[in-house]
C-alpha cells in the first residue's frame, strides 16, 4: 500500500481502478536528417492539432457552452503565436533540432515563463501550454489517442489539461488524482463542478505500471491510497456507501423548505469568501448568503480597491442570488488579515487590536468607498449590510452615520440604491453580547460570529492546541450568551442568525433551534446536510 | 498616433479569454497596436506576450495604435477592454 497526501480539492470518497490519461516515457527522437523535412513535419502536426482544436471547440460549444469552449480558441491562438510556433521553427532551423525536441524545449521555456509569474491564475496557464505541447508531440510521434478503459475509473495525470477534460467521459470518472496542480487548475475546477472527489499536488509520479491498480481517494482528508490494504479498503468502502446514501437523500431536498417537524421555518444561508464561490453557493440551494466576506477585495494587492471594482463584485453576487438576500460584511481587515498599504503597526495582541470596524471608523474615506459600492450594488438584488467587531452603541451609531452620508451622496447624484436595505451587526465581542438589548434597538438583525465570540468569552486563543478543551462552541458560557443574544434580539423585534463555524456544528443545531435562532449560515457544501437535519428535528 | 489609458477591473486581471479577444480585435486592423503596463510593452497581436505582462486588477494599461485606421482600432479596443476587463 502506498499512502499519498496532497491538497484536497473536492470532498467525498471514491474507490476504483486507476487510469493514467496520458502517455509517459522518453520521447523517441531520431537523429535529424533534413531541416526542411523537420519543418514540414512540424507544420503538418501543427495543422492537425489546429484541426483537432477546432473540432474540440465545436464539441465544447455544444457540451459546455461558449464561455468554457473559449479555452480551445485560446489554444489555437497560442499555437499560432509567434512566441510559440515562431520560436519552434527558429529552433529547428538554427539549432538543427528534431521537431519533437524543438516543441519540447520551447514548451518548457514558455511553461517556465508562466510559472515564474507571481500569480496563481497565470501559473495555472502553464498547463495550457503543456496541453498543446502534448498534442503536438503525440501527433509528431504518430500516436493514436488514448483509449478509455471499460467501466468506471479514477483518472490520474501529472495535471489535467483542458483537452483531457473534454475527452474524458464524465459518466465514467469516479475521481481525480494528480501529481501537480492547484485549486485553480482545470482538473480541480472540473472535479468541483462534477462533485467527484479530487486530491491534487500529490507529488507522486504516476506511471504506466500503475494503470489498473486499485486506488482509494479520500477527498475529505486529502489522502490517496494506492493498492490499499484490506482493512483500509473495507473502511473506505463503508465511507463510499454512506456518502452515496446521504447524497441521494440530500438531492431530494433541493427546492424543499427548511422547516422543522414542528413547523418552524429556519432560514438556511451560505457563507462565501469571494465572487468565485458564487456558483457553489447557488448550486447548494441556499436560501440566502448569510455572510459574504469582503476582505478578499482588499487582500493580495498593493492599493485600496476602488469603488467600481467593489461595486462590480457585489453586483455580481447580488444578481447571482436573484433576489435572495446577500449579507455583505464590511471589511474585517486587521489581526492576521492585512496588506502593507493599510500601514497598520505591529501589535502585541492583534485579535484585540486595531481591526475591522475600528479601522473603518477612523478612516472614513476607505469606509465610505465600500459603503457606496455596496449601496450601488443594492439596486441589482437584495443586499443587506453588516458591521463586524462591534463593541458598543457608539460604534453602531457612528457606522450608521457614515452609511447615511453615503446614501445622501448617492441620492444627490441620482444614483439608485435600495432605500429599504437592512442593516445589521455581528455579535462577536462579549461587550456586544452583554449590551445586546441596547444594540438591538439600533439595527435590523444580529448575526452571531461564534469563532471570535468563543475565543473572547473564554479568553482562549483559538489557534492554541493546548486550549482546545476550552475552545468549543458548546461551552456553557458561550451557549448562555447565545441564548441571551437571541432573546434580546427577539424582544426588540429583530431576527438573529449565526454565521460562525458553530452554525455548521450539527450537534448543536437542535440547541440553537430550541433557543429560537432564525437563521443559520454555513459553507455551501453543508447547506443540504443541514436542511436534512433541521427537517428531522 | 492614438492613445488611451484604462484601469483593469477584472479580479483575475489579464486572463486568457479577454486577452484572446484583444488579439482578435487588434488583428482586424492595419494599425500597429501596443499595450503597455508595468514599464513593459506587448504587441497587441501577440497573446503570450499580453498574458505574461503581469496585468492585474487595479493596474493602469496604456494602449496605442499607429497606422491608417488607428482611430477605429482604438475605439474597438476600448470597447473590448471596458466590457471584458
Amino acid at each position: 500500500m502506498n499512502v499519498l497526501r496532497g491538497e484536497k480539492i473536492s470532498a467525498g470518497t471514491a474507490i476504483g481502478p486507476l487510469w493514467l490519461c496520458e502517455r509517459r516515457g522518453p520521447l523517441e527522437v531520431q537523429a535529424i536528417v533534413d531541416v526542411e523535412q523537420e519543418l514540414s513535419r512540424f507544420q503538418g502536426s501543427k495543422r492537425n492539432v489546429k484541426e483537432q482544436l477546432k473540432k474540440m471547440y465545436g464539441t465544447a460549444m455544444e457540451k459546455v457552452g461558449e464561455k468554457k469552449a473559449a479555452i480551445f480558441e485560446v489554444h489555437q491562438m497560442l499555437l499560432e503565436d509567434p512566441e510559440f510556433s515562431g520560436n519552434i521553427e527558429e529552433l529547428i532551423r538554427r539549432g538543427k533540432t528534431a521537431a519533437e525536441q524543438a516543441v519540447n524545449q520551447v514548451g518548457n521555456e514558455l511553461t517556465k515563463t508562466f510559472l515564474d509569474l507571481n500569480d496563481e491564475y497565470m501559473k495555472a496557464r502553464a498547463a495550457d501550454i503543456k496541453d498543446i505541447v502534448q498534442q503536438l508531440l503525440s501527433d509528431l510521434q504518430g500516436k493514436k489517442p488514448l483509449v478509455m478503459p471499460e467501466g468506471k475509473f479514477i483518472v490520474a495525470a501529472e495535471d489535467i489539461t483542458p483537452s483531457m477534460a473534454l475527452q474524458l467521459d464524465k459518466n465514467k470518472i469516479l475521481g481525480f488524482v494528480t501529481t501537480k496542480g492547484s485549486s485553480n487548475s482545470h482538473g480541480s475546477i472540473l472535479a468541483k463542478a462534477m462533485g467527484v472527489p479530487a486530491v491534487v499536488d500529490l507529488g507522486y509520479d504516476f506511471s504506466e505500471a500503475d494503470n489498473g491498480k486499485i486506488v482509494a481517494v479520500d477527498g475529505n482528508k486529502g489522502i490517496v491510497y494506492l493498492e490499499p490494504q484490506a482493512e483500509t479498503l473495507a473502511k473506505l468502502k463503508a465511507q463510499v456507501a454512506d456518502e452515496a446514501e446521504l447524497k441521494a437523500s440530500y438531492s431530494k431536498l433541493i427546492g424543499q423548505p427548511t422547516i422543522t417537524t414542528k413547523g418552524r421555518k429556519i432560514e438556511l444561508g451560505a457563507n462565501i469568501g469571494q465572487v468565485s464561490d458564487l456558483p457553489a453557493a447557488v448550486a447548494s440551494d441556499c436560501e440566502s448568503i448569510g455572510l459574504m466576506r469582503s476582505e478578499f477585495l482588499y487582500l493580495g494587492r498593493e492599493t485600496y480597491p476602488t469603488e467600481d471594482e467593489q461595486f462590480n463584485a457585489y453586483k455580481a453576487v447580488a444578481e447571482g442570488l436573484k433576489g435572495k438576500r446577500v449579507i455583505i460584511r464590511t471589511m474585517d481587515i486587521g489581526a492576521d488579515k492585512t496588506e502593507k498599504y493599510f500601514e497598520l503597526s505591529p501589535e502585541e495582541n492583534p485579535a484585540l487590536g486595531f481591526r475591522a470596524i475600528r479601522i473603518c471608523l477612523q478612516r472614513p474615506d476607505v469606509f465610505k468607498t465600500q459603503l457606496r459600492a455596496i449601496l450601488r450594488a443594492s439596486a441589482f438584488g437584495k443586499i443587506a449590510i453588516m458591521f463586524p467587531m462591534i463593541t458598543d452603541q457608539g460604534e453602531v451609531r457612528a457606522a450608521k452615520n457614515f452609511l447615511a452620508e453615503a446614501k445622501k451622496e448617492l441620492a444627490a447624484k441620482n444614483i439608485p440604491f435600495d432605500k429599504n436595505l437592512e442593516t445589521g451587526i455581528m455579535i462577536e465581542t462579549p461587550s456586544a453580547a452583554v449590551l445586546a438589548d441596547e444594540l438591538a434597538k439600533e439595527v435590523d438583525f444580529f448575526s452571531i460570529g461564534t469563532n471570535d465570540l468563543i475565543q473572547y468569552v473564554l479568553a482562549a486563543d483559538r489557534g492554541s492546541g493546548e486550549l482546545s478543551y476550552l475552545i468549543r462552541p458548546n461551552h456553557p458560557a458561550v451557549l448562555r450568551l447565545i441564548k441571551k443574544i437571541i432573546e434580546e434580539g427577539h424582544k426588540a423585534g429583530i431576527w438573529v442568525g449565526i454565521c460562525g463555524e458553530a452554525a455548521g456544528d450539527f450537534s448543536l443545531t437542535e440547541t440553537f433551534i430550541n433557543m429560537g435562532i432564525d437563521e443559520l449560515s454555513v459553507a455551501p457544501t453543508k447547506v443540504l446536510a443541514l436542511r436534512a437535519l433541521i427537517r428531522s428535528l | 498616433m492614438q492613445k488611451f489609458t484604462y484601469t483593469i477591473k477584472d479580479p483575475v486581471g489579464m486572463h486568457a479569454r479577454p486577452a484572446a479577444l484583444l488579439v482578435k480585435t487588434a488583428m482586424t486592423y492595419k494599425a500597429k497596436g501596443k499595450l503597455s503596463c508595468n514599464n513593459k510593452e506587448a504587441d497587441l497581436t501577440r497573446l503570450i506576450a499580453l498574458m505574461t505582462l503581469g496585468v492585474k486588477q487595479g493596474m493602469k494599461v496604456v494602449v496605442t495604435f499607429e497606422g491608417e485606421d488607428e482611430k477605429e482600432a482604438t475605439e474597438a479596443l476600448a470597447k473590448v477592454l471596458s466590457s471584458n476587463l
